[in-house]
Order: C-alpha cells, then structure tokens, then sequence
C-alpha cells in the first residue's frame, strides 16, 4: 500500500469503559491534505496520538508512510512534523532555544546545520522577529507558529497537523493555509485536523468526517459534495395534485400542510422543469427552493450535531 | 516493493537525506537536558538555597564564637571545630544539608524529570521528535544525578569559602588523630561529596520513578521528598531495625568514615551496593511504566 501515507485498519482505544475510537479504517493518500474533520471530542486527537505512538492502540492496525507504528516509531517519526493537541514549550526558554531543545532530540537532525534550520523554520512561519523572546510572552497565535516551525525543522515526508489554526486571528488562519498548501506542493502529504468545516474546505483534497469515535466517510472534496442530494421544497395550497405530479417525475414527496419537500434524486432532472409540470397541472405554485446541500449541511447530517458539541 | 524495504526511496523528499545520514549518539540531547536544568531559574535557586547553608552556619559561629566553642557538644557535628578550623565549615554544612535540604531539593529536581515535561505538554514533542523513551529516561536521570554532583559540591566549595574567609585555616585533625596538611584535605573533601553524591542516587531513582505515575511534578516532588523523611524516621526507630540495612538513608550520614587514616571503606561500599540495588529497581519501576504509558497529557 505504497499509495497511502497513513492506513489503519480496524483501530479502536478504549479507556476504561468508554470507547474513544472504534473501527477506524483511515486511509490518507500520499501527496494529499486530508482534513480530518469532527466535532470536538469525536475521536481526532485520540487517532492522531495512536499514530505518532504517543498512546496504544486497544486493537487494530496502524502503517504511517509504510511502517507499522508504534513497532517501527524510530525510523517513522524523523519523516513526520507533528502538531498535537497544541503546540507546548518550555516558558523559560526562547522560541529559538525550544527548537534547539527539540531539535536536538532528533538523532537524525545534524548538529552542524542546527542553528540554520531553526532560523529558517522560524522565517518560515514569520517569527523571525520574535525568535529571542521567551516563550512564555508568545501571544496564543504565536506559539501556534512556533508549534508548526517545530515540525518544519528537517524535511518531512508527512505532516501531522491538530487543528493548526486555533487561537489565530484570521490574517494569520489565511498564512498557515498558505504554507499548508506550499508544503503540499512540495509533495508533502499533510494530515490536519479540524472542527471548521470552511477552514478544511479552502484547502483540503480529501477529507474524513468523524463523529463519535467513528469514522463516518471519507474520500475526496468532491466525492463528498457529490454525496449530497439536493431538496426540492415548494409552497402550494394544492399539496394533493402537486404530490401527484411530483411522484409521476420520479420522486418521493413529503406533504405538510401547505408545502412540498422531496428529495432530488433523480439524476438529470432539472428544477426548472419541475416547476414547468406544476403548473403545467395546475398546481399553484406560491414559492419554490431548491435547497443546496452544502457540505456543511453534509457535515451536520452526518454527525448529527452541530459544531461544538461534545460527542 | 521488498519486505526488506519498507521505505521505498522515491517516496519523498524527507526519505533520502535522513535515511543515509548516520545517526548521531544521542548526546546532543543530553547536553541540551544539561543546559535547559541549570539555566533555569528554579535550579539556580535551589543551588543558592544550598549554598546559603554553609554560609549562614559560618556567619552563625562567627557571631556567637565564645558559646560554641565552649558547649561543643550541642548542634551538629564538627560545629565546635569550626573556630579552631575553617575547613571543617564544609564538613557541618554537608552534615546539615543531608537529612533536610539536600533530599529536598533532590526530590525537586528528580520529581519534575518526567511529569515536568508532561505539564508544560513537552513530552508529547519530545516523543515525537523522537525521543525513544528509554533514551528520554536515561537523560533524565542522567540530568539528576549530575544536580546531585553539583548540589553537594556547592555545599562543599561554598563552605570552605567561607570557613577560610571567617576562620582560621590550617592543618586537620582526622577522627583517627593524625593530622593531614590542606591538598591531602582537600582530596577528602571531594571524596566526601561523592558519598553524599552517590547517596543521593537512590533517591533520584525513586524520584524518577515517581514522575513517571504522574503529569503534577508537584505530586512526584513531594511523594520523593515524603520518602526520604519516612525512611530517615524507620531509620531511627529501634523496633523496626531489621529494616535499616534496606533503607536508602542508612548510609547518608557516614561520610565522617573518610576523614580516617587508613580510610575506613566498608560505608562506602555498602552505600554504592544499596544506592545500586535501588538505581536498579526503581530504575526499572520507572522504565515498565514510562515505556507503557499513553501519553495523554
């Protein structure tokens, strides 16, 4: 499975009795941005540290860029940049002297380029003013920029991003896209997770959609739009007739009192010739919508919640 | 793609460069765990709170030199050879700090090793980095023992400063009657700190062990420094003394063994041997359970 840079297969964690992740079969193809999307407390976080080894599977699989993890952490993990759960660092210490902290973690980082590479990573997400300062005196917003100048600091194969944007304001959401999107230009497959569907939306290829510790589907941006059936909704006093007419083009009406709905689910069929049939037999038409489904529609429908609902 | 080749060389960009790079020993990280511990302020503070100790015992007989010259026989030991002595300064200071301060601060330190990194959410980076977890353990304890060497050191060289600032420095006495000139001295003084240091190793292991069961340091801090005093308590108690033998207290206060001709080993070794029994033990304790744990924090 050389195509995908993170599968799991059946991965479930339970802690005690409640189950955190069940039945997980992720599938994140290389070169893509997947957008691991869900409410808060619908599982991302427990998958992402299942991935990085930080915490044990309770059963199932896990291959990240063709190793098994956590059997394989050692050679996996110098290939992945990671943001988990956000970003922490020594308040002491400076920006600068965190990386260096962190970079000299890593036995496959030289020592030689050390002092360069955390220059640059710092350059890269715009704290090269701020790099002497303490830690502590970063603004939220910085320290998410410090957090992924971290996982910047040697070329990554994957970058594991939990929610990347928290806490920044907009101007600094729209850079972190921005790099998301250089990085995944440069053939870098990234993972971020997100509870903001339009956040995922601008830059995702793929995404997957997480509720309740379970994984309701994933695929590509437009396999998940196309996933989405369209709702015709009309207003009319003549519910009967207007039932009638639309079961003859094929679809399955719901009467209220005093309107309409069905879904659109016959392929090819125009709104506008729906509404040429109504009149047509008669029916007075008052109002006619066709309700578009967005992808957050798609998004709540599937999880059944709204956005920051704990599940 | 072979079995043997899990990682296909055409993947990416990040496979090459890493892959043929040989791996480096690993001590960049234990220098970096060196620097992070003693440029902290907290250490800093510890270290002067150790080094107040001699200094205030020295300015203490200074000021009061006519009564403790005179009562010998009350406060602790060597107190009374002060006046005569400077250097034996070093000698009560360290006698001072063993039951209390140096525990104490110990205890701070080997507590915070794990469930620091696990507070402020370091850990989690660490780990990813990766930090194997073994090689994580084994800085850290690394990082504490050597607070260990530095904490008794300041003690020692702090207070024979000051005993030679505010009190006559000569020749020494030795328990045994002869007297030995200031370089043989000085030798025995730093023997002496590496007793105390190895004295302190059981402890760290404990406290090791202790910040791997949680992410509050302060919890880890205060369950090693409880510890001391429990068994510096049992160690006292004349009906539980089939114990004492086991207790990493036993051996801390019998360091005066050095200042013999011919030097007395037998504590010594006894104390290494236990100090190495519980280095291992809990050294294990801690390995089982940081290389198990999910890292939640």
């Amino acid at each position: 499975m050389t195509d995908l840079a993170v599968r799991t297969d059946g991965l479930g964690k339970t802690f005690g009795r409640q189950r955190a992740v069940a039945d997980l079969d992720l599938a994140v193809p290389r070169g893509s941005v997947y957008g691991f999307l869900g409410p808060n407390g619908s599982g991302k976080t427990t998958t992402i540290r299942m991935l990085l080894g930080l915490t044990s599977a309770t059963s199932g699989t896990i291959e990240v860029l063709g190793g098994d993890m956590p059997d394989r952490a050692r050679d996996v993990l110098p290939r992945v940049g990671a943001l988990v759960e956000g970003p922490a660092f020594y308040p002491f210490l400076s920006g600068r002297a965190n990386l260096v902290r962190l970079d000299s973690g890593d036995r496959r980082a030289p020592g030689s380029t050390r002092k360069d590479r955390v220059a640059s990573a710092l350059e890269r997400v715009g704290l090269g003013h701020a790099a002497d300062k303490k830690a502590h005196a970063y603004s939220l917003g910085m320290k998410q920029r410090l957090g992924i100048a971290a996982a910047l600091l040697m070329p990554r194969d994957l970058l594991v991003l939990d929610e990347p944007s928290n806490g920044l304001d907009p101007q600094g959401t729209r850079e972190v896209r921005g790099l998301i999107r250089s990085l995944a230009d440069d053939g870098t497959t990234v993972l971020v997770s997100s509870h903001l569907l339009a956040e995922v939306e601008q830059m995702c290829t793929h995404i997957g959609v997480m509720s309740a510790g379970r994984l309701l589907t994933q695929g590509t941006l437009d396999d998940l739009r196309a996933l989405g059936t369209h709702r015709v909704r009309l207003l009319t006093p003549d519910t009967g007739l207007a039932r009638d007419v639309l079961a003859r083009l094929g679809l399955l009406p719901e009467a209220g009192s005093a309107r309409v709905e069905a879904e659109l689910t016959v392929q090819g069929l125009a709104p506008e010739s729906i509404v040429a049939a109504l009149v047509a037999a008669g029916v007075r038409v008052r109002g006619f919508e066709v309700a578009g489904a967005s992808l957050e529609d798609r998004f709540v429908d599937l999880t059944g919640e709204g956005f920051d609902v704990a599940g | 793609m072979s079995p043997a080749e899990p990682f296909p060389p055409d993947v990416g960009t990040a496979a090459e460069a890493p892959r043929s790079a040989r791996r480096g020993s690993g001590l960049a990280l234990l220098g970096s765990e060196v620097v992070v511990l003693f440029r902290r302020v907290r250490t800093i503070a510890l270290l002067s709170a150790l080094a107040l100790i001699p200094i205030l015992l020295a300015v203490a007989v200074r000021v009061t030199n006519d009564d403790a010259s005179s009562q010998g026989g009350g406060g602790p030991a060597f107190l009374g050879d002060i006046t005569q002595n400077g250097l034996f300064v070093s000698l009560t200071a360290l006698t001072v700090a063993i039951p209390l301060f140096l525990p104490l601060t110990v205890g701070v330190v080997a507590g915070d090793t794990i469930a620091g990194e696990a507070s402020l959410g370091t850990l989690r980076y660490l780990l990813v980095t990766p930090v194997g977890r073994v090689r994580l353990l084994l800085v850290k304890y690394a990082g504490a023992a050597l607070f260990c060497l530095v904490g008794t050191l300041v003690v020692v060289v702090v207070g024979a400063i000051a005993g030679a600032a505010l009190f006559p420095v000569g020749p020494v006495t030795l328990l045994s009657g002869q007297t030995i000139g200031l370089g043989d001295y000085a030798g025995r003084m730093l023997l002496m700190a590496l007793y105390v240091t190895i004295s302190l190793l059981g402890l760290s292991a404990v406290g090791l062990f202790a910040s791997t069961l949680t992410s509050v340091p302060v919890g880890a801090m205060a369950a090693t420094i409880v510890l001391s005093t429990v068994a510096q308590i049992v160690d006292a108690l004349p009906q539980l003394e089939f114990l004492d033998p086991w207790l990493f207290t036993h051996y801390w206060l019998g360091f005066a063994d050095l200042l013999r001709d011919p030097v007395s080993w037998s504590n010594f070794a006894d104390n290494a041997v236990l100090q190495a029994g519980y280095i291992a033990v809990f050294g294990a304790l801690a390995l089982g359970r940081f290389t198990t744990k999910d890292i939640l924090s």
